[in-house]
């Protein structure tokens, strides 16, 4: 053996634990990054042996056959074939099975034991199994496959040591050269010789409903499924909001008290502005939608740990079959609402490549959390805090309307799109419903903490940058002291603006509007920031600068514009990384192009309708 | 027992027994995935649920000890069995 550390695979189907064995093998410290060309994860982590050699241990995606039905499948079956571009051949294999379901998955461990890899069973699982009334015998299993099987609870930590040896025991022998023997008859026939070895491993089996199977009544019933769906759905969209509110008036705090404290310290000019006006004002604004962004992803995280999630999907098909796509959207297109882009890849779970590529160009419809706060402030200054029935506020109502005008208006495009450029036959909707479970705290700590981090990372690099290169041209150059023109008009920035401005005058934006789209295309949310440091630049005295940019809006726009604003954000696809994700997951510039120009019209479409109509009717 | 009938006509609760699958009725790569989830002839399964608001679609069926969601369009290619239901040894 090399000096570098071996490689470990973990594989096996999804929802046999795999990704629980993982984190308790690794701990949080784990590299997620992509495989390269394709859109897959690679999820990796270190372990050490007993004796304290270490080993890189990766996650492959799960799997049901070495016959690849999805990219996902694809990569599994080429990294432990040793064929992997940007993966070395693994020294051994440990293939994850749930001890409840042999049956189900000993066809995929049948297939990889075939191809002579070194192998390591883990039997995940076995508490559940046993209290489903199960009793297995894992020397027998061992006999049949002809590999270690060691029995494992990953969620106690149970049998990882002996899991460990195992594999360490595989690891000194000689690796013949993986034979590509996929089942020549494409899968048909392991099935019943999955079954066999599986009835010779279990020693007994009771009757008896599983409480699961109970829950399933309930949360499957015809009439009574939908309705806790809605509701589970209602809760957390209130969530997002109610339980927000003190962790974002805490950021708030915080990034004033810093920016008074570089106020208090720091010499004035040039840098002490470009600091508290471009750095923590910029970033400072986006970050407070961290708490909003970590409440969905908790609640998101929480319904597909728990396996609620294909629940929701199965209570959705029917509906997203009207319209062209199957259940299996459902769920890319919820965890859009936090933010498109892990909705856009989460569309990886659809094996029907028409059905991915129309959710993909959909997503962007669904309310992100960037656009709260372009939608707060504008509600907040333009609609009047008044109540329109019992315990129903104006303000809210909007702000739900705008949810539904974006869902709508992603029925209506994905519809038109199955009957255009996505045409084909409609797809199926083939999927497992795995048993519920009690999620883990550790695991949803750790992927909330993934997706923490990814927002920081955005909002300290591309929205950090563009709020700094949007203060540089608004600053520069100076405006000169006998000159009538403000140095907003004056600014770099202010000229491009100029330009634009003769094209978004027909749908009732003015030269503010028009020189917020520009930094906005970076991200949503910087609209709101790029309109705060345009009025805070334009500011000349300190009366003026006083005012909140609520009020500083209020006094520059007029109703329709302001409704017109909001109309354009339902549609706009303005956010860089979702035009990048796109890209990434079609492979090509083609449908990226294709998704930023139908959504620009339909956003300037619905703006210009919505200016027209609201100056109309006279508001 | 009583003779042949397709999947989507199955009363619910009924185990069967998968007797023939109509595979050109099915795309290939829903093939292949309809027998990684363990649907081949030969295989027992039951109808557990079925859509929302009396809707016969989806279906949610029970193959070994997995749940899994089929579509009507698919089931309609699968031709099963009813059989007894027989007291788990």
């Amino acid at each position: 053996m090399s000096e570098i550390a071996p490689l470990i695979v973990l594989a096996g189907n999804p929802n046999s634990g795999k990704s629980a064995l993982f984190n308790a093998l690794t701990g949080a410290r784990q590299k997620i990054a992509n495989y390269p060309g394709v859109t897959v994860e690679r999820k990796s982590g270190h372990f050490t042996f007993a004796d304290g050699r270490p080993a890189e241990l990766v996650d492959l995606p799960g799997s049901y056959s070495l016959d690849p039905t999805s990219p996902d499948e694809e990569v599994t079956r080429s990294v432990i074939m040793g064929l992997q571009k940007g993966e070395r051949r693994p020294d051994a294999v440990i293939l994850v099975l749930d001890a409840a379901n042999l049956d189900n998955h000993l066809r995929f461990a049948l297939e990889v034991i075939a191809l002579g890899q070194p192998v390591v069973v883990a039997l995940n699982m076995m508490d559940l199994a046993e209290r489903d009334g199960l009793t297995l015998d894992p020397a027998r299993l061992a006999k049949e496959l002809g590999v270690p099987v060691i029995p494992t609870v990953a969620v106690r930590r149970r049998g990882l040591e002996d899991l460990s040896a195992a594999v360490e025991g595989r690891l000194v022998e000689e690796r013949p050269e993986a034979e590509a023997v996929i089942a020549k008859e494409r899968g048909h026939g392991l099935s019943k010789q999955a079954k066999r070895i599986a009835k010779l491993a279990i020693v007994s089996e009771t009757a008896g409903r599983r409480w699961s199977e109970r829950a399933d009544a309930l949360f499957l019933h015809p009439f009574a499924g939908p309705l806790i769906l809605f509701a589970v759905l209602f809760v957390m969209f209130q969530a997002v909001f109610a339980w927000s509110e003190a962790p974002i008036e805490m950021i708030e705090n915080a990034s004033e008290w810093v920016a008074a404290a570089v106020e208090t310290n720091m010499p004035g000019g040039f840098f002490r502005d470009f600091i508290i006006e471009g750095a923590i004002g910029g970033v400072g604004s986006v970050v407070v939608f961290l708490p909003q962004i970590l409440i969905l992803f908790l609640f998101i995280l929480l319904l597909e740990a728990s396996g609620y999630m294909t629940r929701a999907a199965f209570i959705m098909d029917r509906m997203m079959a009207s319209v062209g796509l199957s259940g299996r959207s459902f769920i890319p297109l919820l965890s859009s609402f936090a933010c498109a882009i892990p909705g856009i890849m989460a569309t990886r779970s659809i094996s029907d490549p028409r059905d991915r590529l129309t959710t993909i160009l959909v997503a962007p419809l669904m309310t992100c959390s960037a656009r709260l706060p372009v939608y707060a402030i504008i509600i907040g200054a333009f609609i009047p805090p008044r109540t329109v029935g019992p315990g129903i506020g104006l303000q809210g109502l909007v702000l739900f309307g705008l949810y539904v005008f974006g869902i709508i208006g992603a029925m209506i495009v994905a519809l038109v799109l199955r009957s255009t450029v996505t045409k084909g036959p409609n797809s199926g909707f083939l999927m497992e419903m795995p048993k519920y479970q009690l999620p883990l705290m550790k695991d949803i700590l750790i992927g909330l903490w993934q997706r923490a981090w990814i927002f920081l990372r955005r909002a300290g690099t591309i929205i950090f940058a563009a709020t700094v290169v949007l203060w540089l041209l608004l600053t520069f150059p100076k405006v000169p002291e006998d000159s009538a023109m403000s140095q907003v008009d004056y600014s770099v920035a202010g000229r491009i603006a100029n330009v634009i401005a003769p094209v978004v005058k027909p749908i009732g934006f003015n030269r503010d509007i028009a020189l917020a789209l520009i930094p906005a295309m970076a991200a949503r949310e910087v609209a709101v920031a790029a309109l705060a440091t345009t009025y805070a630049i334009d500011a000349t005295d300190e009366e003026a600068e006083a005012r909140s940019l609520t009020e500083r809006l209020q006094s520059r726009w007029s109703l329709p514009t302001a409704l017109a604003f909001l109309a354009w954000f339902v549609f706009a696809p303005q956010c860089i990384s979702t035009i990048a994700v796109t890209r990434r997951e079609t492979n090509g510039w083609k449908w990226p192009a294709f998704m930023v120009i139908y959504l620009f019209s339909l956003a300037y479409a619905a703006a210009g309708i919505t200016y027209w109509s609201a100056v109309a009717l006279g508001l | 027992m009583s003779s042949s009938t397709s999947l989507d006509l199955l009363p619910l609760r009924q185990r069967a027994e998968v007797v023939a699958i109509d595979w050109t009725a099915i795309s290939d790569n829903e093939g292949r995935r309809l027998r990684a989830l363990g649907i081949e002839t030969g295989v027992q399964v039951e109808k557990l649920y079925k859509g929302m608001f009396g809707m016969n679609d989806p279906i949610a069926l029970r193959v070994g000890r997995m749940m899994i969601a089929v579509r009507k369009s698919h089931a309609r290619a699968i031709s099963v069995c009813p059989v007894a239901v027989t007291i788990a040894a």
